[in-house]
């Protein structure tokens, strides 16, 4: 059973204009999406720059003035309420950022950036607090002579792993992950990428895992939807997603990613211009008149697919 | 595999950064061959010198901060040892490069079309209507519709795919024999990466120059490269031609890398991860295996003392010896 769900979330920002400074017209970032979290599961939202996965991610926690659409977390309807201490949803929905040093403030020590989502959401006396402190740089495996340590004192990788630890200083249920690991060097992305997997195993956390990387999602996610410009143009399993992918935009974006083998790459060439050609004539049946993305439609259980009923049929 | 005429041969070149009157060395003894009509890829993580390698070919470097030596040769001229006239004759002419931030390399406050047309200026002696149509050409020949238009604009006018495709206009406008990309697609979308990827790899087959690749990302050398060289810690450890490298790594250092990719096909499988960090340019060792210290659980007789390129298939070559007895942790006994 799922612990949250989001109904047709839709972020516009106006564009404002004109003698009065009026509003004119919106900018459609987000534009009616839908999810449900379940426990321990992690989900993959997957699209171009631009397309409006990391405005779905900041309106999620918070960051974000959702404009239509509603949020309910364990029943209860939390969209835009104000950020609040006293609030589970605050405490058990926390994020990752991309860029880990911005991330982090410059002139706090290690324990005092660890402390503040504790300070901020559970009442603990100095000793309980230095203990979890403890505790959570043992999560991420750093010593505790980190404790005194600045941001600048660590290594991409590592201040990756302070980010997350503070994350999880709260025991929350879902973490919001943007673009975790896009910054980091291969090895050091195969070693957040491993400790997040075994946190993740450890406590029953929930990821909504936002990237453009489709080889990372593919290793993290058990859920994935693709996303373009605001809106989920197919949405499933990854065995759904990788192995049947329905609408032309996924195939697109899937011919597109370099494979890490060098044989058969002039066919993979020529499937990827055949794929373009297909997604320019059969543009048509998946997106509107104004190039807006279809609503999802059902294919089988877990699998949705936003086109019209005739390119569906056409293929299958 | 292509055989024809080297273009570009690199012998024994070291690129020292002065550090409190010390020199550093952050490209340490790299040689390399370029050949006509091929893409020869550069892989390694941040701070392997990569790119110091590449900004060293096309003479970057400020002479009172850096030591260039070695030899870097170009039609009988060593670049190493040119000065910054004689280095404006190759640049631009002969050697072309494509930078990663399109954004940054495009001047914010110049009209496209005066920046492809700047270089024509310098180093050609078309007339005005002459480089005109040459910059629409150009344009054309990267992919970019209505050039008339594009011409017109401003970088910031054009999405990131199409900036880059400009870069790339730059770059050939002199139809150089030799063109440098440092990750070029590194800040761009996969799809848009596909595209910029796959007209490269059709310029060079239409000009027969050869291109120098430098990426982190092993997808993009397994799409277009044709030779690689896999750098760690300012040295060359492994180079091979692509199915070679790809099909039947040998270097620990490569395996490992290869090991922590999260493949398109491994299904959830915890992904390998290389112990310890890379080196600092202080900090490192610069007699023995430079990789050793990654490897810990290997014993180091089987490192070579003084670590040198080995032949172990024709034209794969493996610096040390000690990819004879690695194996990954936790698979003992099992062996390459």
């Amino acid at each position: 059973m799922s612990f949250m769900q989001i109904k047709d979330l839709k972020v516009h920002y106006p564009i404002r204009g004109g003698f009065f400074n009026t509003v004119v017209d919106n900018v459609y970032a987000v534009d009616g999406i839908s999810m449900e979290f379940e426990k321990g599961k992690a989900y993959g939202l997957v699209g171009e720059s631009g397309c409006g996965k990391s405005t779905t991610g900041k309106s999620i926690i918070g960051l974000e003035k959702i404009s239509a659409g509603s949020i309910i977390y364990e029943g209860e309807n939390v969209t835009n309420k104000r950020r609040d201490r006293a609030s589970a949803y605050n405490r058990d929905i926390q994020m990752i950022f991309q860029d880990s040093h911005s991330s982090l403030n410059p002139r706090k020590r290690v324990q005092d950036i660890l402390a503040e989502p504790i300070r901020n959401f559970l009442k603990l006396t100095p000793q309980e607090e230095s203990r979890r402190i403890n505790e959570l740089l043992a999560i991420v495996g750093m010593p505790e002579d980190a404790r005194l340590k600045y941001p600048h004192e660590f290594s991409g990788g590592q201040k990756q792993r302070l980010g997350i630890a503070r994350a999880i200083a709260t025991n929350p249920k879902l973490i919001i992950a943007d673009e975790p690991v896009s910054a980091l060097d291969l090895s050091v992305q195969a070693q957040v990428l491993n400790f997040m997997k075994d946190i993740q195993d450890e406590y029953g956390l929930s990821y909504l895992f936002i990237s453009h990387d489709l080889g990372v999602v593919k290793h993290m996610c058990d859920y994935i939807s693709i996303m373009y410009k605001g809106r989920f143009v197919e949405s499933g399993t990854k065995k759904d997603i990788y192995d049947n992918p329905q609408h032309i935009y996924t195939k697109r974006l899937l011919s597109a990613i370099p494979d890490v083998t060098p044989n058969g790459r002039e066919d993979r060439k020529l499937e990827r211009i055949e794929v373009e050609r297909n997604y320019q004539a059969e543009h048509k049946q998946y997106f509107d008149e104004n190039g807006r993305v279809y609503d999802l439609s059902p294919i089988s259980d877990t699998h949705f697919v936003a086109a019209t009923s005739s390119a569906l049929k056409g293929g299958n | 595999m292509k055989t024809s005429e080297e273009l570009l041969v690199i012998k024994d070149l070291h690129t020292g950064f002065r550090i409190k009157d010390t020199y550093f060395d952050a490209v340490d003894g790299v040689s390399l061959t370029l050949r006509k009509n091929e893409i020869l890829a550069i892989v390694g993580e941040s701070g392997c010198g990569k790119s110091t390698l590449a900004t060293s070919i096309i003479g970057l470097h400020d002479h009172n901060k850096t030591r260039v030596q070695g030899e870097i040769l170009f039609k009988n001229k060593n670049l190493a040892k040119l000065g910054e006239d004689e280095f404006n004759d190759v640049r631009g002419i002969d050697i072309g490069m494509i930078f990663q931030d399109p954004l940054s390399a495009l001047n914010p406050l110049m009209r496209i079309g005066e920046q492809i047309e700047e270089g024509l200026i310098y180093h050609t002696k078309l007339t005005k209507e002459q480089r005109v149509n040459r910059v629409f050409e150009l344009l054309t020949q990267v992919g970019i519709p209505n050039p008339q238009r594009v011409a017109r604009q401003f970088p910031h006018q054009l999405s990131g795919g199409m900036r880059q495709r400009v870069i790339i206009a730059i770059a050939i406008s002199c139809k150089p024999q030799i063109i440098i990309a440092d990750e070029p697609t590194t800040a761009l979308d996969v799809t848009i990466q596909a595209q910029i990827l796959d007209l490269l790899k059709d310029l060079q087959a239409e000009t027969g120059s050869g291109i120098i690749l430098i990426t982190h990302d092993l997808g993009v050398v397994a799409e277009v490269a044709d030779r690689v060289a896999v750098m760690y810690a300012g040295q060359i450890i492994e180079e091979a031609p692509v199915e070679e490298l790809f099909n039947n790594p040998k270097h620990p250092y490569t395996r490992s890398l290869f090991n922590s990719i999260p493949q398109m096909n491994s299904d959830g499988k915890k992904l390998n991860v290389i112990e310890g960090i890379v080196p600092s340019l202080l900090k490192l060792p610069r007699q023995g295996c430079r990789f050793s210290p990654r490897i810990s659980w290997i014993p180091e007789s089987a490192h070579e003392k003084d670590p040198v390129l080995h032949e172990v298939a024709p034209n794969h070559f493996v610096r040390c010896t000690c990819y004879k007895e690695f194996y990954f942790k936790g698979e003992e006994g099992g062996r390459a």
